[in-house]
């Protein structure tokens, strides 16, 4: 089934190594970068509203209290 | 009646919210089976071209980041007309959160291409229509992200933004063929891609990367939609309700 | 119905014919653009001849830019703007106007001193001729695609730079059949496809950028 005959065959890719993997490569960490700072970018947007939130909250507390 | 009432409540962000977060781990459970099969059949499999030696398994990457960069560009434009119609919230969301997946699309596009066309052609970079039109396409991903950026108001980014695509999308046809009848006027037909017949090993191949890339794209704008939505909603009870419950 | 559009029109020019400072310096914007590039690339008249159609329209495509930004601004920041929007005179025929008004005193002197500048390049006089031809035919479809860019980024912060970012790539049609039309002129095989193709370029989007400014302006102004 599998078409190459050894592992070092598969990374040569034919002497188009470089172009074949730069490619992938390239696109292998796009593929993962960005997801990761897209949740990231989530994560500390949560946090940020919650204490906004949280902030808000106190000031009606305190202009009830006055 | 009770349909329309059906879809308004789907569109409300309300709802969307916890449905997008419930959909985006299977988006990314179907990404990741899809790209797995795909390099094994495309990497691992496909025999080799005959003309172009091991090289062509670019193609299994290149193709599907070409398509999908369009067919984001598509569907944000879709989504464009439906928010100026109909004045939709969701819409403008949409179209903001699938952009820079899109424009990451057009750049794997071009990077791809580049290293294509090196031992292809013998160059990084020539001016073929495709490539062209793929650059001039990056260009206006990155024109429609500045423009919302830009603006303040949100109501006002989403309508300045959709009106831009819908421009864009009218004229990215034009700009195709110009750009393809001055590449033939300039070039002759010396560049043209050899169009070998494609093995069926090769075809699934790029089908299902082509899928793995779509599924990916789906759950990384379902992502962002979600930081969108939660941002402008930030003061209706909904959103506070569940940035509340969190803590719990 | 014209009669709005001719009254914006002498509108227009009466206001820029009292900053004429504006339309001498984008004027010699192109000028000094243009006359840069024998002294980057070498005075080879063979070379000169080859680049000329092209450094001739994007300098063009630049020196229109120049103006955009200007095109609503000062009637936004007057508030003419919003009167004109609420007027009863659909906005679209407004914007008609004001187009029009940009490009006689944008594109219209460019396309006056673009022969004299084709010479520099060594340029025939068939080509001077198309040259010209070019430019006045091509210009407009440039003021109506720009007006749509200059109403999408009216008012925001560092809008002139945007607003390139906008509008140049959807120029690229513009400038692959004008350069060509030239181009095609120097190799002898006769300008007219590519000037037909331009013609067509400006009708179209003389009907249709003025519409998608006026949503655009309506956007801004909400």
């Amino acid at each position: 089934m599998i078409y190459w005959k050894s592992f070092s065959d598969f990374l040569a890719m034919g002497g188009y190594g470089f172009y074949v993997w730069g490619s992938f490569g390239v696109t292998a960490l796009i593929m993962l970068i960005e997801p990761i700072v897209a949740i990231r970018n989530q994560k500390t947007l949560i946090a940020r509203l919650k204490r906004q939130l949280r902030a808000e909250a106190r000031a009606d507390q305190r202009n009830t209290a006055v | 009646m009770k349909d329309r009432f059906n879809l308004y409540r789907f569109a409300s962000p309300a709802t969307f919210y916890p449905l997008a977060g419930r959909l985006i781990p299977w988006f990314t459970a179907l990404a990741v089976i899809f790209g797995l099969a795909g390099l094994w059949i495309g990497m691992l499999v496909a025999p080799t071209d005959f003309q172009q030696g091991e090289g062509y398994r670019i193609i299994f990457i290149h193709v599907p980041a070409s398509w999908m960069s369009m067919f984001i560009y598509l569907v944000m434009a879709f989504w464009a007309a439906i928010g100026l119609a109909f004045n939709t919230r969701l819409s403008g969301m949409m179209a903001q959160a699938l952009a820079p997946t899109g424009a990451l699309m057009a750049f794997i596009s071009l990077w791809t291409g580049a290293l294509w066309g090196k031992p292809m052609w013998g160059a990084w970079w020539v001016w073929d229509a495709r490539l062209t039109s793929e650059l001039i396409l990056l260009f206006l991903y990155i024109g429609y992200m500045a423009l919302t950026a830009a603006i303040d108001d949100v109501r006002r980014a989403d309508k300045a933004g959709g009106l831009m695509l819908l421009v864009g999308v009218v004229n990215v046809p034009i700009i195709y063929f110009s750009v393809k009848w001055w590449n033939t006027l300039h070039q002759g037909s010396s560049i043209n891609l050899t169009k070998s017949s494609m093995a069926t090993t090769m075809l699934w191949g790029m089908l299902l990367m082509a899928l793995c890339f779509w599924m990916y794209s789906i759950a990384v704008a379902l992502v962002r939609a979600r930081s969108i939505m939660l941002e402008r909603e930030r003061h209706t009870d909904w959103a506070k309700a569940l940035l509340t419950g969190d803590e719990k | 119905m014209l009669k709005i559009v001719t009254a914006v029109i002498s509108r227009d020019l009466k206001l820029a014919m009292r900053r004429q400072a504006d339309i001498v310096s984008a004027l010699f914007f192109f000028i000094i653009v243009v006359s840069l590039f024998p002294l980057g690339i070498g005075p080879e008249p063979d070379l000169l001849r080859k680049l000329a159609p092209g450094v001739l329209w994007v300098a063009a495509l630049l020196a229109t830019m120049l103006s955009l930004p200007r095109l609503f601004a000062d009637d936004h920041r007057d508030g003419t703007l919003e009167q004109l929007a609420l007027s009863p005179y659909p906005l679209g025929l407004v914007v008609t106007g004001k187009v029009i008004a940009h490009w006689l005193v944008s594109g219209l002197p460019l396309a006056l001193i673009a022969p004299v500048l084709g010479i520099q390049f060594d340029l025939s006089v068939d080509a001077l001729l198309v040259l010209t031809g070019a430019i006045l035919l091509g210009t407009p479809a440039l003021s109506g695609i720009g007006a749509i860019g200059a109403a999408l980024t009216l008012g925001l912060r560092g809008g002139g730079v945007l607003l390139s970012l906008l509008v140049l790539p959807l120029y690229i049609p513009v400038l692959i059949f004008g350069a060509g039309a030239v181009d095609a002129t120097v190799a002898g095989l006769g300008g007219e496809g590519h000037l037909s193709l331009l013609a067509a370029l400006t009708f179209a989007s003389l009907g249709f950028a003025p519409w998608a400014t006026a949503a655009a302006l309506k956007i801004a102004l909400e």
